[in-house]
């Protein structure tokens, strides 16, 4: 392999790696919620098109970028509570089917309202000039600055999220309300409010992910629907309600569907031919991922990690 | 619903749509023949989802995979039809023939995989299954590529064209009337029984030596063919196909119908899928900003109305 | 007949630390009825369990009619003559008494693979289901859905819907679980009539039904059986007076 493709290679990595942690940060709400509220959040990918939104909205309104990531955040967080409080919570005794009509509705009620406060064609991020520029990682790799600072800053949240869950008392009721409800109860804690908790805390994140994606991928209508779809992958492969399963699960999937992406069309060019590749290859490198699924289930039907609680 | 009042419905369905086109040339409203049609068809793909939501239990969120893999199949063997000159590919009887192959196999893969899983599992498996026939249909760029394509050459049945507005209606109420009939047959034969009551106490079921899971395969592949069927007509009364037709959200659309019209009534679907059309054409009439209003009726059904209209009617409690 | 219907040797099962069946072997001979008593905790319904293959024992032997089912599925089970009633009544509620049974019925005349004729329309299952239902005396209420029986009611079906396996062994789990004192006496007269068709082995908390009903008794506690014998033997056994009974006489001395 010439060093030139090896570079290239690298750098599809760490864009693997760039997707999984975005992954992880919408999952890793998204596990909880559903592991401990057994509640299936379609509207999860909503949250995640808010947080673009606002803060593209935000960050061409007042050129600060940093604050309109803080205030998508804030913003998210707020909603997701709102939604919880008001809505969502009536469902946690209810059937899936009843939770999966609710949270479609909110999608529909979303995307919409989306629409209707800043149109169909979406917003782009102008990155401030000092993240917008490539640094050299190693002798002849260059790589985006601000796609760097996204990775470390996703590995320090969810280093802050394992920190939350495994060593602080709100982390434990988290863990405990996971496996014993009423035990929770028992210690006297509100319920309802640790629920709504871990809702906002999932839309919080969800909103860090939009935020930090839209200088990348650029906020759209609907972005948060096949990125919802790709982290139920994630929650299937490490287990619902296991922080530590979404971790890996979504460096897995990250991975896989970058460079699934990237060289699935060469792939196929190589055993298939260039014709085959051409008509092929674009819509197979974006199944890769469901396909994987489809395989790694077929072999093992209780996923790739236990399911625990953490 | 005793057998009298069984029959009774059937005559009253049968009755009622055929009057329907009577009552739309009476009236010189054509476009209500249209959509009625329309409604027909999806009604009927909104029938073979019952068959495994409302009485099976399950929850699918793939089923547009099969509606759709059966309109592409149309659309495809149109497109080599018209523009290749191989006639064979837009015969009616070939494309139905596929149509069950393919979405047997698909629905057989599907669900070997899926079912072995559970609750939440199921749903979030079909979901992500969904979007494998989806991008295959996006990616597709000779057949119209996310935009879709117009399919110049219907289905022919020994050179009768599926087409014009009295027929595909004919064949859309003939179609979802066998439908119902069938589905009715199944749920109450043999295999309808232990599918039922997995859904109601899968620990009694196992405890009486079935194995559940082979029941509902054998009820999602039979929902499958089904909904492909479905697709076929839908192709060929909109001379159009696009990845549309694959997307997740026609699958919960599908969801939406039979919920509201009542899980596991027999003609349910029917008043679901009327429902939720009608909902939609009338507020896209009212706004430009209709899904809004839509996501509002969806939120406050799965608020207040979970067993949909026959749920208004009857307070008989399911015990699922 | 020599060979018992059903052979458990050395059965073990642990849960963790926890030892919920520990070295259990009983025997229940043809056309029998086997009781199992002991405190609650006593592993009873574990064992009941792993007898019926809904939990695999990490050691010992079931053999069963001369087949050893240690580790076979429950349907494998079923098929050769076991079925079960549960503690806590599992029936499907929204179909009828008829239905239910017929559930039962059908696995060995026809099973699940019709797909076009009614179930009700099968005439050997529904008759079949007819019979059982007479049996216990719930033919009346045969086209009632379940929901509206009383419990009573539903414990008789429960037991009903495992007859219509045509077992050999019927295993109860505490088929007088919450039943009034009428209730309870129509119960016990029902599986008294039952004992020269199917052999049983049932689970109980009330005694005096246990007494009046079993060949033979086996006590267990901790997961341990600590007396085995014949009904009359079992009264009188000091270890079991003292480990299960014998709380009761202080309070009533």
């Amino acid at each position: 392999m010439s060093q030139a493709t090896f570079l290239l290679f690298l750098e599809q990595c760490l864009n693997g790696l760039q997707f999984g942690i975005m992954l992880f940060l919408i999952t890793a709400g998204l596990t909880l919620v559903v592991g401990i509220m057994n509640f299936v959040n379609l509207a999860q990918g909503s949250l995640f098109m808010l947080g673009a939104f606002v803060a593209a909205w935000f960050a061409s309104a007042t050129g600060n970028y940093y604050l309109a990531v803080a205030v998508a955040v804030a913003a998210t967080a707020i909603i997701g509570a709102l939604v919880e409080v008001l809505a969502l919570s009536r469902f946690y005794r209810r059937p899936h089917l009843d939770q999966v009509l609710a949270t479609f509705g909110f999608i529909l009620i979303f995307n919409e309202v989306v629409r209707v406060l800043w149109g169909s064609q979406g917003l782009t991020v102008v990155l401030p000039p000092e993240l917008n520029l490539s640094i050299e990682l190693l002798p002849g790799l260059t790589y985006p600055l601000f796609r760097f600072v996204f990775i470390v800053f996703g590995l320090a949240v969810a280093a802050f999220l394992y920190v939350l869950i495994a060593r602080t008392r709100v982390g434990m009721l988290i863990r405990a309300g996971a496996s014993d409800r009423e035990m929770v109860r028992g210690l006297g804690v509100n319920i309802g409010l640790l629920f709504t908790f871990v809702f906002g805390l999932g839309a919080a994140l969800a909103g860090l992910a939009g935020s930090l994606s839209a200088p990348i991928m650029s906020a759209s209508v609907g972005m948060g629907e096949p990125v919802l779809i790709l982290g139920f992958v994630v929650i299937v492969i490490g287990g619902i309600g296991s922080i530590r399963g979404a971790f890996w699960a979504a460096l897995l999937v990250g991975f896989i569907d970058t460079l699934g992406r990237s060289y699935a069309t060469s792939l196929i060019s190589l055993i298939f031919g260039s014709t085959a590749a051409s008509s092929v290859g674009p819509s197979l490198s974006g199944m890769m991922i469901y396909i994987l699924m489809a395989t790694v289930l077929a072999v093992c039907p209780e996923g790739l990690f236990r399911a625990r609680a953490s | 619903m005793n057998r009298v009042e069984n029959r009774l419905a059937g005559i009253v369905l049968v009755l009622t749509l055929a009057v329907i086109p009577a009552i739309a040339f009476a009236f010189d409203a054509i476009f209500a023949l249209t959509f009625a049609t329309r409604i027909l068809i999806l009604a009927a793909a909104a029938v073979s989802l019952n068959l495994i939501l409302g009485y099976g239990g399950l929850l699918s969120l793939c089923h547009s995979t099969f509606l759709g893999l059966g309109a592409y199949v149309v659309g495809i063997g149109g497109y080599h039809a018209y523009n290749d000159e191989i006639a064979w590919m837009a015969d009616g009887f070939v494309q139905l023939c596929a149509i069950l192959v393919l979405s047997a196999g698909a629905a057989a893969i599907i669900g070997v995989i899926s079912l072995r899983t559970r609750g939440m599992y199921f749903l979030m498996i079909t979901l992500a299954f969904g979007q494998i026939l989806y991008l295959a249909a996006i990616g597709a760029y000779q057949y119209g590529g996310d935009e879709g394509m117009t399919i110049f050459q219907p289905s022919t049945f020994a050179g009768f064209a599926l087409q014009g507005r009295f027929v595909m209606y004919a064949a859309a109420a003939i179609f979802f009337c066998v439908s119902v009939l069938v589905v009715e047959r199944l749920t109450r034969s043999r295999f309808g029984l232990v599918l039922q009551a997995s859904r109601m106490n899968e620990a009694r079921v196992c405890a009486l030596g079935y194995d559940p899971m082979r029941v509902r395969l054998v009820a999602f592949i039979i929902s499958g063919v089904m909904a492909g069927m479905a697709g076929f007509l839908l192709a060929n009364n909109a001379e159009f196909v696009s990845p549309i037709d694959l997307h997740w959200t026609r699958s919960a659309d599908l969801v939406i119908m039979v919920v509201l019209g009542g899980l596991g009534i027999g003609l349910g679907p029917l008043f679901g899928t009327a429902l939720l059309l009608i909902v939609e054409e009338l507020a896209s009439g009212m706004s430009p900003h209709w899904p809004i209003i839509v996501g509002v009726m969806v939120l406050l059904v799965a608020l207040f109305m979970p067993r949909g209209l026959a749920g208004l009617v009857s307070s008989e409690k399911r015990h699922d | 007949m020599t060979e018992p219907l059903l052979f458990v040797e050395c059965l073990q099962k642990s849960f963790g630390g926890l030892s919920a069946t520990d070295g259990v072997s009983l025997q229940v001979s043809h056309d029998s009825i086997h009781a199992i008593i002991g405190p609650n905790g006593a592993g009873k319904t574990t064992l009941l369990s792993q007898l019926f293959g809904q939990l695999r024992p990490d050691a010992g032997r079931i053999v069963f009619n001369g087949t050893d089912v240690t580790h076979a599925s429950t349907s494998a089970r079923v098929r050769l003559g076991m079925a079960r009633s549960f503690q806590i009544t599992s029936l499907c509620l929204n179909l009828s008494v008829l239905e239910n049974v017929l559930l039962a019925s059908q696995l060995r005349r026809g099973g699940w693979t019709g797909f076009w004729r009614r179930a009700t329309a099968s005439r050997d299952a529904v008759e079949h289901s007819e019979t059982v239902l007479a049996q216990i005396g719930l033919l009346e209420r045969r086209r009632d859905v379940v929901e509206q029986l009383s419990h009573g009611e539903q414990r008789q079906l429960e037991v009903a819907v495992a007859l219509a396996l045509d077992p050999l062994l019927l295993l109860l789990d505490e088929p007088l679980a919450g039943l009034g004192p009428d209730e309870a006496t129509k119960m016990i007269a029902l599986l008294k009539n039952l004992k020269g068709s199917v052999s049983m082995l049932l689970i109980e908390h009330d005694i005096e039904a246990v007494f009046s009903l079993a060949d033979r008794i086996t006590v267990l506690d901790f997961g341990r059986v600590i007396a085995s014998g014949p009904a009359d033997e079992i009264r009188g056994h000091p270890d079991v007076r003292k480990a299960y009974l014998g709380h009761e006489e202080e309070e009533h001395a």
